[in-house]
């Protein structure tokens, strides 16, 4: 039995680290536009990210479930929500962890308590991706720059999380509610994707107010 | 730009994928039994086939899932998509 405790995340720690898009968080503000067709971007650093890999029909699926306080999500674009996690859905056998408040070791340590059969993997992928969230009136005009998607409410609902890309760049779109969006880019991407979107809002910041 | 129809995420845009070429291309039971040119006919040999053609494609940018796809290679129109490890379906009205 893999020991679980409880730990917090290391706020103190997180004041020494340099998020993805760190460098870009003052051209963040600049770029925001607010009024009728306001969008503003931000990065939400260090979201606690675990990969969760787990064969199909295996019956680590359950145990999982009871450790995440959810069913794992069943088909693609749904996002499960559980105790303080919520589930994205990658594919048939593979599942993306995203926590605000919990650990990447706390819950790792949790899922690989859960995980009994060979095949099932969990990996703290935190530094993978960084988190950009969009918001506004016009978010959803900025992502239609770039996104091959059909992103209109009807074919993509809030609570929905997809695997698409964004100016050519791979990423998670998880439409959090209306008018507001997490970006998932791999990190070495940001910087780019962060630049794109800047650039992509500028308009509205022309012809809106300001 | 075709629109492909993955099994797991529905339908999406074409540069989502990359191609894979010819589906159920089995591989050799044993390979060392093999002379050069039989190897070599399993590695570079394929189908140049008009019309119904069975092919494998990948959802690169999606759920990263191989799956298979009988598309017409004269008029892209997709007749069928199917998961890797299913037999190729038969289509209704013969080929286009």
């Amino acid at each position: 039995m893999v020991e679980t405790t409880i730990e917090p995340l290391d706020k103190t720690i997180n004041e020494l680290r340099v998020s993805p898009a760190q460098h870009l968080h003052g051209d963040f503000v600049d770029a925001g536009v607010s009024g009728a067709r306001g969008v503003r971007v931000r990065e939400e650093q260090f979201l606690t990210m675990v990969g969760l890999r787990v064969p199909i029909g295996s019956p680590d699926r359950e145990r999982l479930a009871k450790v995440l306080g959810t069913e794992l999500p069943a088909r693609c674009g749904e996002v499960a929500v559980g105790h303080d996690v919520a589930v994205l859905w990658l594919s048939p056998d593979e599942f993306l962890v995203i926590s605000q408040n919990v650990a990447g070791s706390t819950l790792v340590s949790y899922l690989r308590a859960g995980a009994s059969e060979d095949g099932v993997a969990v990996l703290d992928l935190s530094a993978n991706r960084t988190t950009l969230r969009l918001e506004g009136a016009s978010a959803r005009a900025v992502l239609e720059k770039g996104c091959p998607l059909d992103l209109h409410p009807r074919a993509f609902a809030p609570g929905t999380a997809v695997a698409t890309s964004i100016g050519r760049v791979p990423v998670l779109l998880w439409k959090v509610e209306n008018d507001s969006y997490r970006i998932l880019p791999r990190a070495s991407y940001a910087d780019f994707l962060g630049r794109w979107l800047i650039d992509a809002m500028a308009e509205f910041k022309v012809s809106g107010s300001g | 730009m075709i629109l492909i129809s993955c099994p797991d995420c529905g339908s999406r845009d074409e540069t989502e994928f990359h191609y894979g070429g010819q589906a159920h291309v089995p591989y050799p039971e044993d390979p060392n039994a093999l002379t050069d040119e039989e190897w070599g006919r399993y590695l570079f040999y394929r189908e140049n086939t008009k019309g119904i053609f069975a092919e494998r494609w990948v959802h690169s940018s999606g759920c990263r899932k191989w799956f298979n796809v009988l598309r017409d290679t004269v008029t892209y129109r997709i007749a069928a998509v199917y998961r890797t490890g299913e037999p190729r379906p038969t289509l209704d009205g013969g080929s286009q």
